[in-house]
């Protein structure tokens, strides 16, 4: 080993205190991006191997019904390589002891043979027998939920008929990873199932016989999908059919898709977030640390070591650094990544998650750390090179100092000399004193990430559950229904007050763009399900136009009082020019609303009904359950208490599990700046401390001016960091914006105050650390040697 | 200046040497117009007040610094308008340095510190020679820290000779030391200048050690003030003070 080697080994032990931070510090940053990138990889992998291996549909259509007999047609639609069609039939499921509505969608396997699209994975038992009426397959999260086991037997209410069938096997389909019922806005395994069962006996007690009302279409590529899609249109209008749509509008599909691009926006954001604050640090590091071997660099000059020679021994340290840090990252990254995978599966129905490390990820960090950290070095020593190493030799000359503007403004001699000492300290040094600030401001910014999405979600909840949608139960027919329906529900005992909606499915387009949801009638007078407008505040429906998601006028570029093109997906399939007539805030989803008695002449159709939201007696919740099982028409009933815990759940699973890591990390973060931060100040001030200590200063008097310096830059960097983080979620706030919800910049005073706190406490154990390292100056050490 | 018993060319010839620092708005003029030859082998003592540019006039001579106006040479290579990389070559090359601080790396043992030169040298002694030759053959594995003033002194002329220099140019080699080391020293540094034929210049605020000299030249406000041959040249053993 050279002797220059040995240097590097030296000093790495002797600042092996901070060296260790600051690993840790890039390691977080390695860590997010592994953990992110990898479970986004491994999702997306395990995702598109389901589709490929059970053989996941490109094409779907939902109609009326019609005969058998027009199948034959679908399958001759240029373009396509498999048309099957299926029965799916809504069903209630009548547990036993489970007193709620559980919404069932039946669909159907073919007699003979498995599905030829969207097979099943089976998870225990089999699947059912051909022509057996008795057996049913049901989803295997829902088994789980409710302990159902093969052999058990499930009681099933389909159209208004109580039958109990035989659960044969539990499986899942790619058809259904991400299941919502109507209604519902978010995943509930406990209250909506997913089964099949084989065709005829589900023709018979849905009767449908000898008639389908559900096709899947496997492409061959030689034509587009919305050929196809236009084809099977023509064919099946005449069918009811609900409008055919591929697989970017399959609401499993397009649920995940819309989450994955979620995960890849965050997969950018932490990562970049935390490994540029951590090669920001190394920087100032690494910077600091080659300023202080001055000297040394001068040295190695003067004895004929090249610039070049030089720069690559404080590369080789930092890369050293960087190794460790990508190591650990890495393993963290790992472990992480496989947990946050595992939470992803849980409420993602796959059957199997491949977990997937690419081994350009492991790159990528490599090479951004080391680029990060190596620039930084190279700025650092250029900067020391650049002196002549005579110049550099030299002791450096008693600072210039000044006296600071405290002083002149005549405060001079309200300050004790130490005190006096710490502030022309930092004036000394304004641009390390900024950068140092703003390192340990970055590091608070950061902790504000984390809680940050708790505080979001939590407002969008208050806004949704108790502010826009107040309804305690909202009810989804299976099909339009009269308005009648409603006096029936209102006379319903426990049943205060109902409130009818009717749900059309639409493409809306406006100019070169298109957004498929559905249009909702309100009623007028609505005093449950209120729309807000960009303010919050109620928005009354108005008698024509519609009211748009404020989000869905922009994707559709859309301003009040233009006209927007509504093609109706169901019905008379009639395409009309509406005027917008407002937008709406809306965090969930994306709609549109129109008046309801406005909505049924536009669709020529008498005063229907798709759904009611009703306002229900605490103690009625049960004996209402009991009676919508039996009633055929409703197809699901969301609680609205439901729909929240079943979104906290998720939101606990997935967004704290992020939450908490980041806040972990950034913490780590935070302490890692400041204990640098406070080492080098130690660094820099070691000899003159040691001095003072000589003329006879207390170690309490020394600490004081060492760790005052310090306190004061903390102090100036709290309410920085309190901006920044406010700065920082904002950025963060503005990417996850989508179809399926818009985030708002919300962040709760509980929040500041942690990154206040943490900063401080960060403050505080760094202090202590140096305060230690204070006790122990060596005084004669320090005299002796020159550094 | 007599140069009149030299013959062939000299190894330095310096020319209206000017050395201007810039602190602020004050300018220090450090050197004003030197004219200086050294020649080979020479063995030289440089004497002058504290702030009379002495240290100023060696570092450029080794190539450290540059001058703000005037031309050095060496041999046949022009210092003055060398760039870094030119510098740093002709300093490997060339020059053997004990600075008037010790600069001393830290975290290496004395052993390592000389290793650090030898290393990169050409055909440089053992650092456990060099260390040998300046006493110190028994403190090869400690570090800075755990030496004395005047060892680490020492240690510093250890790297600096063991390359076997061309050059060897000595800022106060012996001011941190005792007599009987500052002999020992000195005695080092004459044989590197005796045996392998080093131009030697050493610097000293100790006129006594003028003796040892070929030439003596006095610098003084930054200007050489005079020069004086040594007629009978002294070995370092029979120097006391
Ligand atoms: N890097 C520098 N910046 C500013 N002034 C300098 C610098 N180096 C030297 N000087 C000034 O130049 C003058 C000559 O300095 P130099 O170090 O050459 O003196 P010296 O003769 O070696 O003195 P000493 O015997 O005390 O070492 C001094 O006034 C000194 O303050
Ligand atoms: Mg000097």
């Amino acid at each position: 080993m050279t002797a220059l080697d040995r240097k590097l080994w030296r000093d790495l032990w002797q600042l092996r205190a901070q060296m260790f931070a600051i690993m840790l510090v890039m390691a977080c940053g390695v860590a997010t991006y592994i953990m992110f990138s990898s479970t986004l990889d491994s999702l997306q992998q395990s995702r598109s191997d389901y589709y490929r291996d059970y053989r996941f549909a490109e094409a779907f259509v939902s109609l009326k019904r019609a005969p058998q007999a027009v199948a034959p047609r679908l399958e001759e639609i240029p373009g396509v390589m498999v048309a099957e069609t299926r029965v799916t039939a809504w069903a209630s499921v009548d547990l036993p002891g489970f007193p709620e509505t559980i919404t069932a969608l039946i669909t159907s396997l073919p007699d003979h043979g498995p599905a030829l699209l969207n097979a099943l994975y089976l998870r225990q038992g089999r699947s059912v027998e051909p022509g057996r009426d008795d057996e049913v397959v049901i989803d295997h999260s829902f088994a789980a939920a409710h302990q159902l086991r093969p052999g058990d037997r499930i009681p099933l209410i389909i159209k208004g008929k109580r039958r109990v069938l035989t659960i044969v096997g539990t499986a899942m389909s790619p058809e259904h990873i991400y299941q919502l019922r109507p209604g519902a806005f978010f995943p509930d395994e406990q209250r909506y199932a997913v089964m099949w069962m084989a065709r005829t006996p589900l023709g018979y007690a849905y009767e449908m016989k000898g008639a389908f009302n559900s096709v899947v279409f496997r492409l061959d590529g030689s034509r587009s999908v919305e050929d196809v899609i236009d084809y099977a249109d023509d064919i099946l209008a005449p069918y009811g059919g609900l409008g055919a749509y591929a697989r970017a509008d399959q609401l499993s599909h397009k649920f995940l898709s819309e989450e994955f691009k979620q995960l890849d926006t965050i997969t950018r954001i932490f990562p970049v977030i935390f490994l540029g604050v951590a090669a920001f640090l190394l920087n100032i590091v690494v910077n600091r640390l080659v300023t202080t071997q001055r000297e040394q660099v001068a040295v190695l000059k003067a004895f004929g070591y090249s610039n070049a020679a030089i720069a690559l021994h404080y590369i080789k340290l930092v890369l050293v650094v960087v190794a460790l840090a990508v190591i650990v990252g890495l393993a963290a990254g790992v472990w992480l990544g496989r947990g946050l995978s595992t939470i992803y599966m849980g409420f993602y129905r796959l059957p199997y998650l491949m977990f997937v490390l690419r081994p350009s990820l492991v790159l990528n960090a490599t090479l951004f750390t080391a680029a990060a950290a190596t620039l930084g070095t190279l700025l650092a020593v250029r900067a020391a090179a650049r002196l002549r190493p005579a110049e550099a030799m030299r002791p450096e000359p008693p600072a210039r100092y000044r006296e600071t503007l405290l002083e002149r403004l005549g405060f001079k001699h309200a300050l004790a000399q130490p005190t006096r000492m710490i502030f022309r300290h930092i004036g000394h040094r304004p641009f390390k004193s900024t950068l140092t600030v703003l390192g340990i401001a970055l590091a608070g910014a950061i902790t504000t990430t984390g809680l940050f999405q708790g505080d979001t979600v939590g407002y969008m909840m208050d806004i949704q559950y108790n502010v826009a949608s107040r309804e305690d139960m909202s009810l989804t027919f299976t099909e339009p229904s009269s308005r009648r329906a409603l006096h029936e529900l209102s006379s319903l005992p426990g049943v205060e007050y109902g409130e009818v909606f009717r749900n059309v499915p639409v493409l809306l387009r406006h100019e070169h763009r298109s957004y498929r949801t559905s249009i909702r009638g309100v009623e007028v007078g609505n005093q449950v399900k209120r729309l807000l407008d960009t303010e919050l505040r109620p928005l009354p429906i108005p008698v024509d136009g519609v009211l748009l998601t404020d989000y869905l006028g922009d994707l559709l570029e859309l301003r009040v009082g233009d006209l927007l093109t509504v093609e109706v997906l169901e019905g008379n399939r009639r395409v009309y020019q509406v005027p917008v007539a407002g937008l709406v805030k809306e965090y969930l989803g994306l709609f549109a609303y129109m008046d309801i008695a406005t909505l049924n002449q536009l669709l020529g159709e008498g005063r229907a009904i798709s759904g009611a939201w009703l306002a229900v007696d605490a103690t009625a919740y049960g004996e209402l359950h009991q009676r919508f099982k039996r009633t055929p028409r409703v197809a699901s009933v969301v609680e609205r208490t439901q729909d929240m815990q079943n979104f906290n759940r998720i939101m606990e699973e997935t967004m704290l599990y992020v939450a908490f890591i980041s806040t972990v990390f950034s913490c780590i973060i935070a302490v890692g700046v400041v204990y640098n931060s406070a080492r080098i100040i130690l660094t820099e001030r070691g000899r003159e401390l040691a001095s003072l200590r000589v003329l006879g200063f207390t170690r309490g008097e020394i600490s004081y001016i060492l760790l005052g310096e310090l306190a004061l830059l903390t102090l100036a960097a709290l309410p920085i960091g309190l901006w920044l983080g406010y700065a920082l979620c904002g950025y963060i706030a503005s990417t996850l914006q989508n179809e399926l919800y818009r985030v708002p910049l919300v962040i709760d005073t509980e929040t500041y105050a942690f990154s206040a706190a943490v900063t401080v406490a960060a403050t505080v154990i760094s202090a202590l650390l140096v305060r230690h390292k204070l006790d122990k100056l060596d005084l004669i050490a320090v005299l002796k040697t020159k550094e | 200046m007599d140069t009149a018993q030299h013959t062939g060319p000299a190894v330095f010839e310096a020319r209206g040497l000017t050395k201007v620092y810039q602190m602020g708005e004050v300018q220090v003029q450090a050197l004003r117009g030197v004219d200086l030859d050294l020649w080979p082998g020479e063995f030289v003592v440089m004497l002058g007040p504290s702030g009379s540019g002495k240290s100023t006039l060696l570092n450029i001579l080794g190539g450290l610094d540059v001058p703000t106006a005037g031309t050095v040479r060496y041999q046949d290579h022009d210092l003055s308008v060398y760039n870094d990389t030119a510098l740093t070559r002709y300093r490997r090359e060339h020059v053997g340095f004990v600075f008037q601080f010790y600069n001393l790396i830290p975290s290496l043992t004395a052993r390592e510190n000389v290793a650090l030169v030898t290393e990169i040298a050409e055909k440089p002694m053992t650092p456990e020679e060099a260390l040998r030759l300046v006493g110190l053959g028994d403190r090869l594995d400690h570090f800075p820290a755990q030496l004395s003033g005047g060892e680490q002194q020492r240690v510093a002329i250890a790297r600096a000779i063991a390359k076997n220099p061309a050059v060897l140019l000595c800022d106060e080699p012996t001011g941190a030391l005792d007599v009987t080391t500052g002999i020992v020293v000195l005695e080092a540094i004459s044989r590197i200048n005796k045996e392998l034929g080093t131009t030697t210049v050493v610097i000293t605020h100790n006129s006594d050690i003028a003796a040892i000299a070929d030439r003596v030249i006095h610098i003084s406000d930054g200007r050489v003030a005079s020069v004086e041959h040594n007629a009978r040249k002294l070995d370092p053993r029979e120097l006391h003070w």
